[in-house]
């Protein structure tokens, strides 16, 4: 492959990362995709920041004002941007906490927690703020395509991932949609 | 012993370095340094970042949701999740550990072995091996996997297959690799059928050699370089972590065993469900992580280290006989009672890691693996407690419930929290040592990021919510001006600008 690799760029929001450990279980695939492929920010690179990528994969909702700053980047900075699993579609498992007042969830986790001292509500400057409610990234930005799954498998990823590569409209086998 | 640099009188006179985010760790970290005017760091914090508030989210939810909820903390050890949840509504229903089948101990104890040896494998070869087999200050292009793939295709494909392995005995176990179900109040909900279990069996003693392999890789990395690899970020501490009745090494069920930084029993065999009268934790204002602690040490001395240093560091031996081999080894290379060294985290892992690896052969071999008797049950209870050895350390969750068997309470201490003042005070060292009175450059922010990397935090679980920001670096005079700015670019440039 001689032409020009593409540039795919990974991020979690607010995830749990499982998406991207899914994501490398494609296994030893990942030898084959370096040869096409090459990772721009990711958190398995030191990569900082996303430029000219072709793909963006999305991993979490959007919880706090850095994770919108984060998404943004990667709108401005990816052709195709994909959300993927149940958190990035929808908020996920995290958007539970959308039901209950933002303040509560702090009072009990610093406040009135089992074996708590020094209660306070952490408030440094340096703490980014947190959204009212965990929203799903499309509230966002503009996504092109939506991978389902908690998290989509290895396949997901690899078949929709080829089917990119290879100039293909990307389509998933009844077999690989799941929404758990 | 850092402990002066945790918060600097007169800050606003002081220049602020902020490193953003941590890399290569699973989460969001960020590490703040202030600066004195001949650049001399007064004060140097690991900073979390991010909440979640999942304490509070699952109150209201049936107790039996709650292996399957609370394992989406975290991606890369769901199964130790789920495992400490399953304990906890063991309880529930009246079941102690002691009580539960054969069969569904031991299938939980393979799943949970499959857990640790992925996650160690994810943690060593996909996240760290670039630092350690290209060095600390090595272009940032090579620092990531793939560059080791390129580089020691053996080593970096030994890697991959090791997680996929550990990563195919959680999917045979639980359906799933990653969030599947298995642990039930009281047991399974399914036992392993033959030709999975000899599915299994196909790979494990190739997998066994492999990690013997990577055992004698970091041994061979850390002795050639010392005395740096003993000296590098290493702080004095207390240890944590869980311990077999005859003192081996635990991953799954026993008592809390702590030790002092001399090897002095703190705690020995000590009841886990009654953990709050040991522990407690501390809450500061700067981070979402609260500062766990011995009570009977206190605040000040009472922080502990957990993980597969204080595992490897507190267990008399480990019942597996190439990793108990491993572990002599190890410890004969210090001449103290414990090993101190912050670097050596990574070989403890991998001691780790093979232990995980023989012990999966022996319960393959095990006929109750395939057995199918799997839940007991017993007379409802209010309040379960489940502790587990996660892949970085001693894991508590903690629930209540009321008759309707509605979560009412929950109280979490994952492991990344234990680690989160020995963190900082790994990170002022190496501020205090490699950053006072020097100029800013991008190697020297790895340097901070491999102290930290060392610890395998899991923020994600720590945080219960992840993120990432770019990584810059910005230095600001007493006037608050922009005096220096180092900026990492997609392709790995460095720009530095004023
Ligand atoms: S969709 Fe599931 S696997 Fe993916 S980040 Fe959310 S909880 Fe984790």
């Amino acid at each position: 492959m001689t032409a020009k690799k593409i540039r795919v760029a990974t991020t979690s929001l607010a995830g749990c990362f499982g998406c991207h450990m899914s994501f490398l279980d494609i296994d030893e695939r990942m030898l084959q995709l370096a040869e096409v492929v090459e990772f721009d920010r990711s958190p398995i690179t030191d990569i900082e920041h996303c430029t000219n990528c072709d793909i963006g994969l999305i991993e979490g909702g959007v919880c706090n004002s850095e994770n919108v700053h984060v998404l943004r980047e990667f709108r401005k900075n990816c052709k195709i941007l994909v959300a993927v699993g149940a958190c990035a579609i929808n908020g996920g498992l995290p958007a539970l906490r959308n039901f209950i007042p933002l303040e509560e969830c702090l009072q009990e986790a610093y406040l009135d927690g089992i074996g708590v001292e020094n209660p306070q509500i952490p408030s440094d400057p340096e703490l980014p703020l947190l959204l009212d409610k965990v929203r799903p990234v499309h509230e966002v930005v503009k996504i092109d395509y939506f991978l389902p799954g908690c998290p989509p498998s290895a396949d997901v990823f690899w078949k929709f991932l080829t089917d990119l590569l290879e100039g293909r409209e990307p389509s998933l086998s009844y077999e690989l949609v799941h929404y758990d | 012993m850092y402990e002066h640099l945790e918060t600097a009188e007169n800050s606003e006179n002081l220049k602020r370095v902020a490193v953003d985010p941590v890399s290569r760790v699973e989460g969001h970290g960020k590490v703040t340094l202030l600066l004195d005017e001949n650049n001399q760091v007064r004060q140097a914090r690991l900073h979390i970042v991010e909440f979640r508030g999942f304490e509070r989210f699952i109150q209201g939810r049936p107790y039996w949701e709650l292996p399957v909820l609370v394992q989406r903390l975290c991606g890369i050890c769901p199964v130790s999740h789920h495992l400490a949840a399953a304990k906890a509504i063991d309880q529930l229903v009246g079941v102690d550990p002691d009580n539960l089948t054969p069969s569904a101990t031991k299938l939980r104890r393979l799943l949970h072995f499959g857990q640790v040896l992925q996650s160690h494998a994810l943690h060593f070869f996909h996240l760290s091996s670039p630092d350690l087999l290209f060095g600390f200050e090595s272009d940032i292009g090579k620092r990531n996997i793939i560059a080791v793939l390129n580089a020691y295709p053996d080593i970096g494909l030994q890697g991959v297959k090791l997680r996929k392995y550990g990563q195919e005995v959680i999917r045979m176990v639980s359906g799933k690799r990653i969030h599947g179900t298995g642990a039930i109040a009281g047991g399974m909900n399914k036992s392993l059928t033959k030709a999975e279990r000899d599915y299994l069996l196909e790979d494990v003693d190739q997998m066994i050699r492999w990690a013997a392999d990577s055992v004698a890789l970091i041994k061979k990395v850390h002795c050639s370089s010392l005395p740096f690899y003993d000296e590098f970020a290493t702080i004095r501490s207390n240890y944590l972590g869980l311990i077999q009745p005859n003192g081996a090494l635990e991953l799954y069920h026993g008592g809390i065993r702590a030790k002092n930084d001399q090897g002095e029993t703190i705690l020995d065999h000590f009841d886990y469900c009654r953990y709050n009268e040991a522990i407690h934790e501390e809450v500061r204002s700067w981070s979402y992580m609260k500062f766990p602690y011995l009570l009977s040490l206190g605040k000040e001395n009472g922080w502990y280290r957990v993980g597969p240093l204080a595992r490897v560091n507190n267990c008399d031996f480990i019942d597996t006989p190439m990793a108990e081999a491993a572990r002599l080894e190890f410890k004969a290379h210090s001449n103290e009672a414990m090993v101190h060294s912050t670097l050596a985290f990574h070989w403890a892992r991998l001691i780790e890691l093979l232990h995980c690896a023989e012990s999966i052969k022996i319960l393959l071999h095990d006929p109750d693996i395939i057995g199918q008797d799997l839940v007991t049950q017993g007379e409802k209870r209010f309040e379960g407690i489940g502790v587990i050895e996660a892949p970085r350390g001693t894991l508590f969750h903690h629930y209540q419930v009321d008759e309707n068997d509605i979560v009412t309470k929950a109280n979490l201490i994952v492991s990344t929290t234990s680690n989160n003042m020995a963190m900082n005070e790994s990170v002022r060292q190496v501020a205090a040592t490699y950053l006072s009175g020097r100029e800013l450059t991008e190697p020297l922010l790895n340097n901070l990021e491999v102290a930290i990397r060392a610890y395998d935090p899991c923020l994600s679980c720590a945080t219960h919510a992840v993120g990432k920001m770019p990584l810059q670096l910005e230095l600001i005079d007493v006037e608050g001006q922009l005096v220096d700015k180092l900026i990492k670019h997609n392709d790995g440039r460095i720009d530095r600008n004023a």
